[in-house]
């Protein structure tokens, strides 16, 4: 196990790095723009630009400049320059609305997911599986650009039930922090649910061709023993595997389109508005930001895998 | 098969054929999506017919004419005129699209073009580079296929559409320059690029799959008992067995490329003006979604009922054109999930 955790942190490394030098590349060294015109931003006055070309060492040989990058990168110097405030103190800011975004809306969707999954699948073939197989993929088919609209446009300005977005911290007051969150829940959840139910009910329909669970039948379990401590059981280990990817990277800030789409101030949002103001920092700052999480998470679930299902740890020279 | 009739004689194609048109919803959402073909493709007649405008032409302060009585396109207040039907001979079918007073049919037109175009085009890129790379990783093993396996398991576990969107923002804002390739700013190439690159290993790993397999088989080394070198047994060979495999994921991935092309636009970092298409056009009509909703609405329907017909019609063909094999491909794929990678195809990683 010891030796597992450290192949993938060595992997974790690698792609990290990889991704730090796709950054780099990206927007520094194939746009036809002067890099320091882009950090600038769009209204830039040529002095900054200058002032910019020398912080960053842009006459410097190309590694140079990617360390030269990589420090502003570790030691917080990153900036964006209207106004002048570190990314990371702006990051640092966005986690809590993003994450109060990410564990209501992974919450239901983890519960639906599973519960449609598993009517689904004990009713494999019937009406009640075909209607929930229907419903799952007009789920996993509406956009969230679509979704977000209908929604607000419904529920916050024609029956003015549910605000229209933005976010007040849970600190504040509670109440508010829920009801302004239910609507971006829902929209954000909707997509994956269709996705889980679907994988659930595959992962069920798998498990119970197994010899266990003919035996699970034969020692005279009820069905419904059979279907929850059985075939559900040993189902979920998948459903928990994309549970822990999906729930990193929304933490990572890839809902940008829901959190904007609701104004809802986290590091989404944030990268979203850096790109309307053609702002680059911002967003090298939570491209980074972002695969560290999703990296990170990959690992952890790859570990909890493992550990969970001793095959991987053996096997793993079939998918490392 | 169900028996009746005789299956004996006709080729797999056919039988393939049979079984997609036996399946009904198929059939129909087939015809929704050639339905939506045709309506990106009628855009120019109906600009110049019908609306005598095109998708960038402003009407600000102009009136129109709609049963006899004048109305403003966009009254003072800046509230653009809402669906005419045919009430000014179809001109603003579907209202205006804000303060420019663009014609919205119009411009659901021509985006849906920009949408469709830069879907197909980001699709069949990245199934081309997928099948070279699937089929060198897959036939000669060894280094070759771990060099492509880990780069390509390296832009799975990426972020994709975080880093995506930066590269999307950073061409937008300077443009492209590797060597003679040289791509504008506004360039349609940009998000097609994009996508194609980040979208590669969504085919490829399922294609290197079973291109091992294959390769296994008897009438491979049959080939290169003949003779055969491994441009003739990869190209020749095990290229054909593979067709049913890439229909399949080809479909499947244009609806994955419009879903990744909206995203893009919607954000800003996708299609840049002058072009437009249903993704930016969500992105003008969500700022008016309290006094015009349908200006939001309408792209997203449409980017939702083409890649749901797409999704549809990628399930159906995978289901006709190998039936035993959907157990075969259901099974790659989940063990794509379980590897500890992502989701399958078919799913857009954006929310």
């Amino acid at each position: 196990m010891t030796r597992f955790i450290a192949r993938r942190l060595v992997g974790m490394v690698a792609v990290l790095f990889a991704v730090s030098v796709i950054v780099f590349v990206v927007f520094m060294v194939l746009p036809k723009q002067n890099p320091a015109q882009s950090l600038a931003g769009k209204n830039a006055t040529p002095l900054l630009v200058k002032n910019i070309e020398e912080e960053w060492g842009f006459d410097d040989p190309l590694p140079q400049q990617y360390l030269t990058m990589m420090k502003k990168v570790f030691t917080g110097e990153l900036i964006q320059y209207e106004p002048r405030i570190p990314v990371s103190d702006r990051i640092v800011e966005g986690i809590p609305a993003t994450f109060s975004l990410t564990i209501g809306a992974a919450l239901i969707w983890l519960f639906f997911g599973l519960l449609l999954g598993y009517l689904s699948a004990i009713r494999a073939g019937g009406w009640l599986d075909r209607i929930l197989t229907g419903v799952s993929i007009a789920g996993i088919s509406i956009p969230v650009f679509l979704l977000g609209p209908v929604l607000i446009y419904v529920f916050a300005n024609e029956l003015e039930i549910f605000p229209n977005g933005q976010y007040v911290a849970f600190g504040e007051d509670p109440g508010e922090w829920l009801n302004h969150l239910i609507l971006p829940w829902i929209t954000l959840a909707l997509l994956s649910i269709g996705f889980y139910s679907r994988v659930v009910r595959s992962n069920m329909l798998d498990v119970m061709n197994e010899d266990y669970v003919r035996t699970a039948r034969a020692k005279g379990l009820s069905e419904r023993q059979v279907m929850t401590r059985h075939v559900l059981r040993n189902s979920l280990i998948p459903v928990i595997t994309l549970f822990g990817l999906d729930f990193g990277a929304t933490i990572a800030g890839t809902a940008i389109i829901t959190e904007s789409i609701y104004s809802i101030d986290g590091i989404g949002l944030y990268a979203a508005e850096a790109v309307a103001k053609f702002e680059l920092p911002p967003i090298m700052g939570v491209a980074l930001y972002g695969a560290f999480f999703v990296v990170l998470m990959n690992m952890i679930v790859d570990v909890v895998y493992a550990y969970l299902d001793p095959r991987v740890r053996l096997g793993e020279s079939a998918s490392a | 098969m169900e028996g009746r009739g005789s299956d004996a004689g006709r080729g797999p194609w056919a039988l393939a054929l049979r079984r997609l048109l036996r399946n009904r919803l198929a059939v129909v959402f087939l015809g929704v999506f050639l339905l939506i073909v045709v309506f990106v493709l009628a855009a120019p007649l109906w600009a110049d017919e019908v609306a005598e405008t095109g998708p960038n032409q402003e009407h600000t302060v102009e009136q129109i004419t709609v049963d006899g009585e004048k109305k403003d396109v966009v009254t003072p207040e800046g509230k653009p005129i809402g669906p005419q039907w045919f009430g000014a001979g179809g001109k603003f079918f579907l209202g205006a699209d804000g303060r420019l007073g663009r014609d919205e049919m119009v411009r659901l037109m021509y985006g849906g073009r920009t949408s469709l175009l830069v879907g197909i085009s980001a699709a069949l890129i990245a199934t081309l580079v997928a099948i070279v790379l699937g089929l060198l990783a897959g036939y000669f093993r060894g280094w070759v296929d771990s060099v492509i396996a880990r780069t390509l398991d390296t832009i799975w576990s990426l972020p994709v559409f975080l880093i995506g969107l930066s590269v999307g923002i950073a061409l937008a804002v300077g443009g492209l320059k590797i060597g003679p390739l040289e791509l504008s700013s506004g360039s349609l190439w940009n998000p097609i690029l994009i996508i194609s690159v980040f979208t590669v290993p969504y085919i490829a790993r399922p294609i290197r799959g079973e291109v091992l397999a294959l390769s296994e088989k008897e009438f491979v080394e049959a080939a290169v008992a003949q003779g055969a070198g491994p441009s003739r047994v990869m190209f020749g060979e095990i290229l054909p067995n593979l067709a049913s495999t890439v229909i399949v994921f080809f479909t499947l991935m244009i609806a994955n490329s419009m879903l990744f092309e909206a995203g893009l636009s919607f954000l800003g970092a996708g299609v840049q003006p002058p072009n437009s298409s249903w993704g930016t056009m969500i992105t003008v009509g969500v700022e008016l979604l309290r006094i015009q909703p349908l200006l939001a609405i309408l792209p997203g329907m449409m980017i939702m009922l083409t890649v749901l017909s797409l999704n549809i019609v990628g399930d159906a063909l995978r289901d006709a054109l190998d039936p035993r094999g959907k157990a075969r491909l259901d099974a790659a794929l989940q063990f794509e999930a379980q590897s500890g990678a992502t989701r399958p195809v078919g799913e857009a990683s954006l929310s």
